[in-house]
C-alpha cells in the first residue's frame, strides 16, 4: 500500500478542514476503501477517519417524527436499532444485504452512498423513504434528495472538499409500507444483478395514494422508475395491476449487459422483482396480493 | 511514519507501533505475534481473518491497526484457556468439521459471535452466520453440525 497520513478529527468542522488537503479521503468502515487503496486502485494521501465524531455515528429521533443517520454509523448499529425496525424496516432488512455479517459490523451506510455503486443495496430503501442527504463542506452545510446525490458508476455530485454527514429520514407516513428485493445468483456474498426498492402509501378507500420505486443495478446510477410509479397511483391494489407496474419499471430501466447479466435478463428480472416487492408492501398494509 | 497506539487484545493492553498503512491483521500477526488468526484473500471476501471488534465478528485485513485504540478485540487465542479448548473448538473436533483447518479460526470467530447473541440458532441462522467464511475444502455439514451440537448442549441452562 501507498504511504498516506492517518488524523481522526472529533468534530465535523475538523473533519472538513481535514478534507481541504490534498488526496484526503474519509474513512467510515473502510471496507471499500481499505481494498481501494491495497490494490492501488485510489490514490490517497491523508486518510480521515470519521467514527471519531459522534454526531456521524449518531442514529436520533428527529423533532419532527423522522430518523437521522449518521453517515458512518455501520450497517449492523443501523440494522438493530429499534426505530429503524419499527418505521424504516425496508432500511433494516436492505443494509442486511451488504456484504457479509463480518462486513456489515465495519460497513457505513454513508460509504455505501458515497461509494455510488449502481448495485448499492442500501440506497433504493432510502431513496424510497425520500431520505435527504446533509452534506458539510467549507462553506458550511447543504442538504439535498438523496437520490440526487448520484452522477454516474462511482461518481457523486459531492463537491471537492465535502462530505456526507447524515441522511435524514421523514417521518413515515401513517398507511405506508416499503419492501426492497435483488437478484444474485448466490444467495449470500454476492452483488444484486438487479433489485427494486417499492413503497406506496393507501388512502381511506384502501386505493394507492403514493407510490415510489427505485431500481438497483440497471442504470449508471440507482434509478427512480417514474412511469411506473404513475400507474399505480389512485388504483386499487391488484395483481394485475403490479404486473403492469413490474413491466413499465422494467421500461423505466436503462440496463447495460455485462458478466452478471444481458440488459434483457436485467429487465425481466426489474419486471418480477417489481410486481413482488410492491406485493410484500401491500401484504405489510393487510392487503393479499398474488405477484408473479 | 509509524505510531504509537494503545490497544486491547484478549483483555490484555499492548502498547505497540503502527504503521497507518497496517491493518489490524498486521498487527495481530507481525506485531503481536497472535498467527492464530489467518490471511486469507486480504481483501474481505474469504472471513478468515475474522476476529471480535466490541463482540462483533470483524474481517481483521480490512480495519487499520490505528483504527483499534478503544475497542476489545478477542482473536482466535483468546478464546481457549491453555488447552481447555472453547466449545466450539472442541465441538469441531468431535464433529471432524476442520478439514484442512485454514478456515477454522475464522469460523470459531463468527461461531461465536453468532452463540453470544443468539444461543439457540436454527440452521438458516448457522448457515447465514458463516457464509462470511469460506472453506475451500468444501465441509460445511459437519462445521453446521459441530455449531448446532454446542447450541444443543446449552439447551437448558
Amino acid at each position: 500500500m501507498r504511504e498516506f497520513a492517518y488524523q481522526c478529527p472529533d468534530s465535523i468542522e475538523g473533519a472538513v478542514r481535514l478534507m481541504q488537503e490534498p488526496e484526503a479521503r474519509p474513512l467510515a468502515g473502510g471496507t471499500d476503501l481499505i481494498p481501494q487503496m491495497r490494490e492501488g486502485r485510489r490514490t490517497v494521501g491523508l486518510v480521515i477517519d470519521l467514527k471519531r465524531v459522534p454526531d456521524l455515528t449518531a442514529i436520533e429521533e428527529l423533532p419532527d417524527g423522522g430518523l437521522s443517520i449518521g453517515a458512518a454509523a455501520s450497517a449492523t448499529a443501523i440494522a438493530r436499532h429499534p426505530r429503524v425496525c419499527s418505521d424504516y424496516p425496508a432500511i433494516a432488512h436492505s443494509v442486511r444485504l451488504i456484504g457479509s455479517i463480518q462486513v456489515q459490523s465495519r460497513a457505513s451506510l454513508g460509504g455505501n452512498i458515497s461509494n455510488a455503486a449502481p448495485s448499492a443495496d442500501g440506497v433504493p430503501a432510502l431513496i424510497c423513504y425520500r431520505a435527504r442527504a446533509r452534506i458539510a463542506g467549507p462553506g458550511g452545510t447543504r442538504e439535498v434528495d438523496l437520490e440526487s446525490l448520484f452522477a454516474g458508476p462511482g461518481r457523486t455530485t459531492l463537491q471537492a472538499g465535502e462530505i456526507l454527514t447524515t441522511v435524514v429520514l421523514p417521518s413515515p407516513h401513517p398507511r405506508s409500507a416499503a419492501h426492497y428485493l435483488r437478484f444474485t445468483p448466490r444467495r449470500e456474498m454476492d452483488i444484486a444483478v438487479a433489485g427494486s426498492g417499492t413503497w406506496i402509501s393507501l388512502d381511506e378507500q384502501g386505493r394507492i395514494s403514493d407510490a415510489r420505486i427505485a431500481l438497483a443495478s440497471v442504470g449508471p446510477t440507482p434509478l427512480r422508475a417514474e412511469t411506473a410509479e404513475k400507474k399505480l397511483i389512485g388504483e386499487a391494489p391488484g395483481g394485475a395491476l403490479l404486473e403492469d407496474a413490474g413491466r413499465l419499471a422494467a421500461a423505466d430501466a436503462r440496463p447495460i449487459s455485462d458478466t452478471r447479466g444481458s440488459a434483457d435478463y436485467r429487465r425481466t428480472l426489474v419486471s418480477v422483482l417489481t410486481a413482488r416487492a410492491l406485493a410484500a408492501c401491500c401484504k405489510s398494509l393487510g392487503v393479499e396480493v398474488e405477484a408473479p | 511514519m509509524k505510531k504509537l497506539i494503545q490497544c486491547t487484545v484478549n483483555g490484555e493492553e499492548h502498547d505497540v507501533l503502527a504503521d497507518p498503512r497496517d491493518t489490524l491483521l498486521d498487527l495481530l500477526r507481525d506485531r503481536l505475534g497472535l498467527t492464530g488468526t489467518k490471511e486469507g484473500c486480504s481483501n474481505g471476501n474469504c472471513g478468515t481473518c475474522t476476529v471480535l471488534v466490541d463482540g462483533l465478528p470483524v474481517n481483521a485485513c480490512l480495519m487499520l491497526a490505528v483504527e483499534a485504540p478503544g475497542h476489545e478485540i478477542v482473536t482466535i487465542e483468546g478464546l481457549s484457556e491453555g488447552s481447555a479448548l472453547d466449545p466450539i473448538q472442541q465441538a469441531l473436533v468431535e464433529h471432524g468439521g476442520t478439514q484442512c483447518g485454514f478456515c477454522t479460526p475464522g469460523i470459531v470467530m463468527s461461531a461465536k459471535a453468532l452463540l453470544d447473541a443468539n444461543p439457540r440458532p436454527t440452521e438458516a441462522e448457522i448457515r447465514h452466520a458463516i457464509a462470511g467464511n469460506l472453506c475451500r475444502c468444501t465441509g460445511y455439514d459437519k462445521i453446521v453440525t459441530a455449531i448446532a451440537a454446542v447450541a444443543a448442549a446449552t439447551e437448558g441452562e
